[in-house]
């Protein structure tokens, strides 16, 4: 498992629309009601036609524990997600800071640090995943998506001969 | 109750001051959201007569109910005022990200009065209002003023309505742009120039509640999938672009200011060949799972670099309609059109106009500022425009728009200004859809294909389309009530074909979004109840029947080419099918609202203002009557 990455949520962004329909249902699934501001995945566009969504990659040498004062986040052994201790975090947004991607939120309300947790407390995974209308959004590991290029790549140099099958 | 916050803000310009109206669950039934609840807020904060450019105008924004939420297509707002170009109502929509935020900022609707002293940006930070001095966004178009205000305010989460160039220099046909998106028709733009608005920016941190998010989760779900089926390809696929080749194949494609109505380049200028050749991504509104917008570069060329995205109305507009036989002029036209703030369709149909004018011999080279103003003619055309949105030489006649335009130059212009009750067409040419042509003519808006949807009866084959009949009608008035609910509640008209039963499935997601019991008869009334409003409104400010009427060419021309070569819409033709609508309105045979109408409807104090008395039901469609003397 682990020499192959951990899955976590991607963006295809030749498939993303910008429609956020991923930081609706998370903020739906985290906080009860819509509040986009909570979503643990955001989408960026960069007009007109720039976008895609965001979330934590589950980096394998995560900056955002290193960061962490308090030593509130660690990685979960199962499934590789970043834990905070919530009894530990005081939300000084450190780990904000050192997240090169902007996924971790900070809830002005619990004063804790949020991050991406694949909706392990969900039967069917990941919502965003679920209600992506355009299926841009796939919970993957790096590994697989190198074998996917590989093969797609590899299919296209190969389209007739393929095609005459 | 659940979603609506039940507040409207209203705002003074002039004074700078601010109030909160409390609105109830009952009064939000009763229009929704969107169109309905904007043209309820234009009827009671415009005085009767006003000047649509003077300070007393209203420029209305509401929200729909499912905006921010999964209900899918559901995240777009209604933007209501009087309008500068018709004097009636002008009600549109647009959708995305600012329709979100003005609900997140604890709102369901805005009414702002008023003109500021000197440009101002508006801006809503949840609860606090500011007046910002707009002087470095002044003369920025669209997008760049949203992106540097967003960069001013230090926070990407401002969402930004925006006016550009044209409508600083109050052309009347000005839109007001938000996420590149627009309410783009009727003026509306122009209206918050007059205002000296130039943007209004948006910042809400609230969430939005719903009484059962299990059940909504569900159903949302549910139509997400449903909504990358067949009932949105079209959409999906080729956009609404794909028009192209079906009007034109049907005859119906207004071409060169609707002299033909087929055209011999239209393959070079299809929704397939857009796709093929130009199409480099879709996008979506926020909350919109289907994502219609074609996004379309040109790679090389005299146009290169030019990006829009092109729907069928601009395309028709500004592509067949003046006789441009290649798609790249019509990108960067559309690009030009956005970014300026004007309307593709009235730009279009207004700059047709002129190019007809100019091979008539009505407008000389030296009127048109040394513009070789030929049909197809790309740089001229484009040369206008900017001179349209900066009101500058021929310019400054075309921001007034066609109707406007054609009084003014006279000499039989006034014959092909095609427009009705001052908005111009859109890209369907009514001699060959005759149950639409009707449609139109009623339009409460003026020539709306989004207001009345009954060309669908037409290129459906529901009825022939050549020829009138019976029932026309009862057609039309369906179809503007199915628009007018959907267009309140607010949901997009491309979700139309998503549900097994329509009212009993939104009237159970509205219930559930916003905890109000809601009965699908109670959601269909919603459409009648808004489209009587509307029109009571155009009663008021002095609508009469010779506002119902179609421009002379679609009465008098016939379609030179096509399937329905030599059809055209005769008068009676049209005063027949007229009558049979205010009849099956339960109007009077002059098209005004009996107060018992206004009163079933839920809209009795209305009746008091306009409604005229109920004896005049009994008199029999088609027979003459005086104008009544109860209308007030």
């Amino acid at each position: 498992m682990a020499n192959q990455g951990y899955q976590h949520v991607i963006c295809d962004p030749a498939k993303c629309i910008g429609c956020r329909i991923c930081e609706y249902v998370c903020s739906a699934t985290k906080t009860g009601n819509f509040d986009p501001n909570l979503s643990r995945i955001r989408v960026v566009r960069i007009e007109p036609v720039a976008m895609t969504a965001i979330t934590c990659r589950l980096c394998a040498d995560a900056p955002c524990i290193t960061a962490c004062p308090r030593d509130a986040l660690s990685r979960s052994e199962k499934n590789g997600i970043i834990l905070v201790d919530t009894d530990k975090c005081d939300g000084c947004g450190w780990c904000v800071e050192a997240c090169d991607f902007g996924a971790i939120v900070l809830n002005p309300v619990t004063r804790n640090a949020e991050i991406c947790n694949l909706c392990e407390e969900q039967a069917d995974g990941p919502q965003c995943v679920k209600f992506c209308p355009k299926d841009a959004l796939t919970l993957a590991t790096p590994e697989v998506l190198r074998q996917q290029a590989r093969r797609e790549v590899v299919a296209s140099l190969f389209e007739e001969l393929l095609a005459e099958d | 109750m659940y979603s609506y916050s039940g507040r409207i803000l209203h705002v003074d310009l002039t004074t700078q001051r601010t109030r909160v109206q409390q609105v109830s669950a009952e009064f939000l039934k009763t229009y929704l959201g969107g169109v309905g609840l904007a043209t309820r807020l234009v009827y009671d904060n415009v005085p009767k007569g006003c000047d649509p450019l003077g300070p007393d105008n209203a420029l209305c924004f509401a929200c729909s109910a499912f905006a921010g939420t999964t209900m899918p297509v559901g995240t777009k707002h209604g933007v209501a005022s009087k309008s500068p170009l018709t004097g009636f109502i002008g009600d549109s929509l647009s959708g995305s990200h600012f329709s979100e935020m003005i609900r997140r900022a604890g709102w369901d609707g805005l009414v702002i009065k008023g003109a500021a002293p000197e440009w101002s940006v508006l801006f809503i930070d949840d609860d606090d209002v500011h007046f910002l001095d707009a002087s470095p966004f002044m003369g920025m178009e669209t997008i760049k003023a949203q992106q540097a205000i967003r960069r001013k305010l230090g926070d990407e989460n401002v969402r930004v309505s925006a006016i550009g160039p044209a409508g600083e220099n109050l052309v009347r046909y000005a839109t007001i742009d938000n996420d590149g998106r627009q309410v783009g028709r009727t003026g509306n733009g122009t209206v918050m120039g007059s205002k000296k608005l130039k943007a209004i920016a948006i910042r809400g941190t609230k969430p939005i509640t719903v009484a059962d998010m299990d059940g909504l989760l569900k159903e949302s779900l549910k139509l997400i999938k449903i909504t990358q089926g067949p009932g949105t390809q079209k959409y999906r696929i080729l956009g609404t672009a794909e028009n192209v080749l079906t009007m034109n194949a049907m005859g119906t494609l207004p071409t060169r200011n609707a002299r033909e109505t087929t055209f011999e380049f239209a393959e070079k200028v299809s929704g397939e060949y857009l796709h093929e050749h130009f199409t480099i991504k879709a996008v979506g509104c926020a909350g919109c799972s289907i994502a219609c917008e074609q996004w379309a570069t040109v790679k090389e060329g005299k146009y290169k670099g030019a990006i829009a995205g092109l729907d069928y109305e601009s395309l028709y507009a500004l592509g067949p309609n003046c006789g441009m036989s290649e798609l790249p002029p019509v990108i960067r036209l559309s690009q030009r059109c956005d970014e300026l703030g004007i309307d593709t369709i009235s730009t279009g149909v207004v700059v047709s106009w002129a190019m007809e004018c100019y091979e008539q011999g009505i407008l000389s080279q030296e009127d048109c500022d040394g513009l070789d103003l030929r049909f197809g003619n790309d740089e001229a055309a484009i040369a206008l425009v900017e001179k349209i949105a900066k009101r500058e030489g021929i310019g400054d006649l075309l921001a007034e728009g066609s109707k406007r335009a054609s009084e003014k130059v006279g000499k039989g212009s006034e014959h092909f200004a095609m427009q009705i009750k001052g908005l111009e067409m859109p890209g369907y040419d009514v001699r060959g859809l005759k149950t639409f042509a009707m449609g139109l003519a009623v339009g409460t808006r003026g020539a709306c294909h989004n207001r009345s949807l009954a060309y669908e009866v037409d290129v459906k084959g529901v009825v022939d389309r050549l020829t009138v009949g019976p029932g026309r009608g009862k057609l039309a008035r369906d179809k503007e009530d199915f628009a007018a609910v959907l267009d309140s509640l607010v949901l997009c008209k491309f979700l139309r074909r998503c549900f097994d039963d329509f009212f009993p499935d939104v009237a159970r997601i509205y219930t559930m979004v916003t905890g109000i019991p809601m009965t699908a008869e109670e959601l269909q009334a919603v459409g009648e109840r808004v489209w009587n409003l509307k029109k009571a409104f155009n009663i008021r400010e002095g609508w009469t029947k010779a506002d119902d009427w179609l421009p002379g060419r679609a009465l008098h021309d016939p379609q030179p080419s096509g399937p329905g070569k030599g059809v055209y819409v005769t008068e009676d033709e049209l005063r027949m099918m007229i009558d049979d609508y205010y009849q099956a309105r339960g109007w009077t045979p002059e098209g005004l609202i009996p107060k018992c109408k206004l009163i079933e409807l839920g809209l009795d104090d209305i009746a008091e203002d306009v409604g005229v008395d109920d004896g005049m039901m009994a008199i029999p469609t088609g027979v003459e009557v005086p104008a009544s003397e109860e209308a007030r």
